[in-house]
């Protein structure tokens, strides 16, 4: 849970603080809420700690973050899997 | 950046290590401390400590959220798991963590409904879909996570949950520092600053540890050279005698920090007279209650937990590792009474944790096999 990992904001969900963003190929809906005062927009690269966007980075830092967090073998492959995981109960 | 592009990383790495024994003077022990189990888990896994001269020691601090949560929360929080119509959510990593009778993981196998969330959004979710159920959220990590239980809270306070609570056990970093340098079992030479953690409170405030305590800081980010620039910025300040707080990390954190995670944090919580952390014994004002105005959504007020404290296991030394008075393998079931399978610390439990950060990637040097060895 300690892991922050960077993701592209993809769309806006209108009327709501949520976006869905792309991490590394897996689609999300995290919340923006946090870093809505810096404006946000499709396209832009957020870090996301358990579900929320921290803060907005550069496109550069969000790929070397992505390939440094890749060394890092089961802490982030746990991560991932955590984001991936349907709340408990939920199902489709 | 950072060791992927092999050749070029190195070359830097080598450079920058060349500029660290350069800096570094003969004769003088250099401690830093590293505060944040993200950098505990770099060094280890990349080997940091082989770019570093003899003399400059990186000694692992209490940043490891996971880690300093005493065994009388996890017992409360089974407490809690144990009541009937009641659902526990966690971070995945605290499933394993053991309290004073088994771990979550042990709670669950018994018959308690305890289930893994990836965000306290999805606790809150939990609870909308399972209205016949009492959902709670054992919430824990340092500023970086409060502010998502904080965001949470006012989501359920909009949607008037009635089914859903939060277990508080957030704890606040600049505290716990600062009981670090007041105790004199470890004399310290600087800090890297946590970097996710300050890109919610910024760098002031750390002012205090190079203003009272002259010991410089470096806020760092995660990847090994920026490990190794936040140590070589440390001994250049130390070189040309300056104490201040730098930001190695300005890629991502603002010396402000986030103005309003600060803002949802104050507004839905405040500061607990005094709170214990595994190792460090009770700090006063070092981590966060919810606000009474959240009452309603407040495991502590809804339940009544027994509140005991628990003594770790005495063969247990997380405390003095997560001091950064004992290095890991120096404890005495290091590997072989404690390991990650079957841990009996909370430093071998999580990811970020020193003790299962060394245990994964054993960086054993020749020095410190004869160390562990003796």
């Amino acid at each position: 849970m300690c892991l922050a990992i960077p993701g592209q904001i993809e769309r806006l969900i209108p009327g709501t603080d949520l976006a869905t963003a792309d991490v590394s190929g897996v689609k999300r809906n995290i919340n923006i809420g946090l870093v809505e005062p810096e404006g946000i927009a499709p396209g832009d690269w957020v870090l996301i700690h358990v579900g929320f966007a921290m803060s907005k980075i550069d496109e550069e830092e969000a790929r070397t973050s992505l390939e440094f967090l890749q060394t890092m073998g089961q802490a982030f492959a746990d991560e991932m899997a955590a984001m991936q995981q349907k709340p408990p109960g939920e199902s489709g | 950046m950072r060791f992927v592009d092999e050749f070029r990383d190195r070359k830097i790495a080598r450079d920058l290590g060349a500029e660290i024994a350069r800096l570094a003077r003969p004769g003088r022990q250099y401690k830093f401390m590293e505060v944040c189990g993200g950098h505990t888990h770099t060094i280890y896994k990349h080997g940091i400590e082989d770019y570093l001269p003899q003399n400059v020691t990186l000694v692992h601090g209490p940043g490891c959220p996971v880690c300093v949560i005493p065994m009388g929360r996890i017992d409360d929080a089974m407490f809690i798991a144990r009541q009937p119509g009641v659902t526990l959510t966690c971070f995945g990593d605290m499933m394993r963590v053991p309290g004073g009778s088994g771990s979550f993981l042990d709670a669950s196998a018994g018959g308690a409904d305890v289930r893994m969330v990836y965000s306290p959004l999805d606790a809150l979710r939990v609870a909308q879909r399972n209205p016949d159920r009492h959902v709670v959220f054992m919430a824990i990590g340092f500023e970086t996570t409060a502010p998502s239980t904080a965001l949470t809270l006012l989501r359920a306070a909009a949607d008037n949950a009635s089914n859903f609570s939060v277990f508080c056990n957030h704890v606040t970093i600049v505290p716990a520092i600062k009981a670090i340098l007041d105790s004199p079992d470890l004399r310290l030479d600087g800090f890297l600053g946590p970097g996710h953690v300050s890109t919610v409170i910024g760098c002031r405030p750390y002012q205090f540890i190079a203003q009272e305590f002259a010991r410089p800081v470096v806020v760092a980010g995660f990847e090994p050279l920026d490990v190794l620039d936040s140590v070589r910025l440390l001994l250049k300040q130390l070189e040309e005698g300056r104490c201040e707080v730098e930001n190695q990390y300005t890629r991502v954190v603002p010396w402000d920090g986030n103005a309003k995670a600060i803002e949802v944090i104050r507004r839905t919580m405040e500061l607990r007279p005094h709170f214990e952390w595994r190792g460090l014994g009770f700090i006063s004002q070092s981590a966060l209650r919810l606000r009474e105005e959240f009452a309603r959504f407040d495991a502590e007020r809804i339940f009544r937990l027994p509140g005991v404290r628990v003594a770790d296991p005495k063969a247990c030394q997380c405390g003095e590792v997560l001091k950064g008075v004992l290095k890991p393998w120096e404890c005495k079931v290091f590997g072989t009474a404690c390991t990650p399978e079957t841990p009996i610390g909370t430093c071998m439990v999580s990811s970020e944790g020193a003790c299962a950060a060394y245990y994964n990637f054993g960086r054993f040097s020749r020095e410190r096999m004869q160390e562990v060895v003796r």
